[in-house]
């Protein structure tokens, strides 16, 4: 967890803190969600940096706060106590200067437009011409390989390729940061392959900031600089790892033991987390 | 058309049932009739039959019965006597009546066309109103917390009304402060059909889930956006289900405003007929009525599917 914490450990943050690399910067993050059985914690003392152009995966068992801390960098949630910046700005004043892309679990597509009409969806709120917005619906298509579905509806996609509309919306703004929450939970192994090699390669290509949220070992070692292992009750970050593995990474590099001994340090870390209950 | 057949066995099973139905219902009529013509009833007094069932009548004389099916201003007229009348009160009427195309030069105003259009008229301005009120009032419950507290008890109180009963003396109120009937009815057709939509609409602006419209909040999406991209056509499905109860509600609305006044309409012409004891004329009206409403709700559902289909629900 310390290598995560080279800048500002317990000082104030400040603007210029994120322009030496860090976009995202989390101290001492608390959310405690007041329910009618009692609080729930669902973070607790969080602190992370991530810094420009990672690929961050967060994993731990259910219920740890990956998707609180995911919406409280989004925006979507207002952490109870601690900090956090985003691109140097609160995340509510980086969510108004559209500064992600949100994958939610779900592809969560409107069942009502089509593909492409899914993908302009974010395009037309933020006000693109018109000629740009058919510029960046027919590039993101091509990106994860969808050209020629933009006029199918949802229905007539299959889950995966649902998911990389949904994952092309997300894109079709330039954001700097992606944030996605178990994007290829529910797809089966191939196509949960596939759509990684996919995403490393978009990754490489766009050099976006990522925060990913799985509960896939192998998923997390293979895709992300970064590594936040997570436990429960109340939420907290239990070990942070930076990969040693390239940049460049075939699907085989799973078989290296570089990544196997990064793949067995997450398990210990999971296993941990449980111990503690 | 794999559906035609069943369909067939229940009209034919409800005409026959109605055949039989009209000899019990017009016998008391039938053997006073018979009586006169000279035949022998059992019993023989009219008061003694005024005091018997209907049903011991009929297995009294059973050989007097002929004329059930074609008494004038039966109680119950029989299916081809209301066909009659039908056909009498529109072609016939439209085409060689006395104030018909042919003789007058224009359409009757004393045909079923005539009465139905008039019903049709306040039925669609009634709709319209109330439709769109029932939208505009939705919107403001969903939207504001204040209209959500205070609209929506009154709304449910307002249908708690039995407005049928009261709808003669709005009508007779409206008329005399000088409101056009068509308005005046379409008053109690607005009044019927918006509430339905209110319904159906707030469920149908509530419908986006939590996921859906987290979305538009990570887009930094305005009120307005967020209601034109996503509550808006979310809401679609449940507006058509209500417009066609509404729709059907604005017909009856419209009907019951055409009650208490003669001034034309299917109403009018089903409170005509039973002044007068022309039962046909009330039983053709009624069918004008169902066969109108059947209509309306058809259409709306036809538009329904255009628009559902172009929005991409499979089919
Ligand atoms: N809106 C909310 N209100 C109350 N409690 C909540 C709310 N959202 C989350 N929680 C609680 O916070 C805790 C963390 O939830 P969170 O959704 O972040 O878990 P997670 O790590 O994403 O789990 P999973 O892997 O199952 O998605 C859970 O105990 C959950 O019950
Ligand atoms: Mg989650």
């Amino acid at each position: 967890m310390c290598s995560a914490m080279k800048h500002g450990s317990g000082a104030e943050l400040n603007a210029d803190d994120w322009k030496i690399g860090s976009v995202i910067q989390a101290q001492n993050l608390d959310l405690t969600f007041q329910t009618n059985d009692g609080p729930v914690h669902a973070l607790k003392d969080v602190s992370l940096e991530i810094g420009k152009g990672e690929f961050v995966s967060f994993i731990g068992p259910s219920g740890c706060g990956k998707t609180t801390f995911l919406r409280c960098i989004a925006g979507l949630e207002t952490p109870t106590g601690g900090e956090i910046s985003v691109n140097g700005m609160t995340p509510d004043e980086a969510r108004k200067a559209r500064a992600y892309g949100y994958v939610f679990q779900a592809a969560g597509l409107y069942p009502w437009r089509t593909i492409g009409g899914n993908v302009r969806l974010p395009l037309e709120i933020m006000g693109f011409s018109k000629a740009e917005q058919n510029e960046r619906v027919a590039r993101v298509l091509e990106l994860v390989d969808l050209a020629g579905f933009d006029k199918k509806f949802p229905w007539q996609l299959s889950g995966g390729m649902q998911q990389r509309a949904s994952i092309a919306r997300a894109l079709a703004f330039d954001a700097d940061i992606l944030l996605m929450d178990e994007p290829f939970g529910a797809l089966d192994e191939i196509v949960r392959d596939h759509l990684n090699e996919q995403l490393l390669a978009l990754w490489a290509q766009t050099e976006k900031t990522i925060g990913f949220v799985t509960h896939s070992i192998p998923e997390a070692v293979y895709l992300s600089t970064k590594i936040v292992v997570m436990s429960p009750r109340p939420g907290r970050i239990t070990d942070v790892i930076d990969s040693p593995l390239p940049k460049e990474r075939p699907l085989d590099i799973r078989d290296s033991k570089a990544f196997i001994d990064i793949a067995h340090r997450v398990r210990d870390g999971l296993r941990a987390g449980h111990q503690d209950d | 058309m794999k559906s035609a057949g069943p369909v067939l066995v229940v009209i034919t099973a409800i005409l026959a049932l109605w055949y039989l139905a009209a000899v019990p219902m017009n016998v008391k009529e039938v053997l006073t009739q018979a009586e006169r013509a000279g035949a022998i009833v059992d019993p023989p007094s009219a008061v003694e039959r005024r005091d018997t069932a209907r049903l011991p009548l009929v297995m009294r004389n059973p050989e007097l019965l002929g004329a059930s099916w074609s008494m004038e201003r039966a109680r119950l007229p029989a299916p081809h006597q209301v066909a009659q009348e039908l056909w009498a009160s529109t072609w016939d009427e439209e085409v060689n009546g006395r104030r018909g195309i042919v003789r007058s030069g224009s359409l009757s105003n004393r045909s079923l066309v005539y009465h139905g259009g008039v019903t049709l008229g306040a039925t669609f301005l009634g709709f319209l109103i109330g439709a769109g009120l029932g939208v505009l009032l939705a919107i403001g419950i969903v939207y504001s917390r204040v209209m959500d507290m205070s609209v929506m008890p009154w709304a449910i109180i307002s249908q708690t009304i039995p407005i049928v009963a009261l709808a003669p003396m709005i009508i007779v109120v409206l008329y005399s402060v000088g409101l056009p009937s068509l308005f005046a009815k379409a008053v109690i057709s607005a009044y019927l059909s918006f509430f339905p939509v209110v319904v159906g609409m707030v469920k149908g602006l509530r419908s986006p889930d939590a996921m859906q419209l987290d979305l538009m909040r990570t887009y930094n999406a305005s009120g307005s956006q967020s209601f034109w991209k996503l509550r808006l056509p979310a809401s679609v499905p449940y507006l058509f289900a209500s417009l066609k109860i509404g729709i059907a509600a604005s017909l009856v609305g419209a009907i019951v405003g055409e009650l208490p006044v003669q001034r034309g309409g299917l109403g009018a012409r089903m409170l005509g007929g039973s002044y007068y004891g022309q039962t046909e004329q009330i039983w053709a009206a009624l069918f004008v009525a169902a066969a109108m409403a059947a209509l309306l709700v058809w259409f709306i559902g036809w538009v329904e599917r255009r628009t559902l289909t172009a929005m991409g629900v499979p089919q």
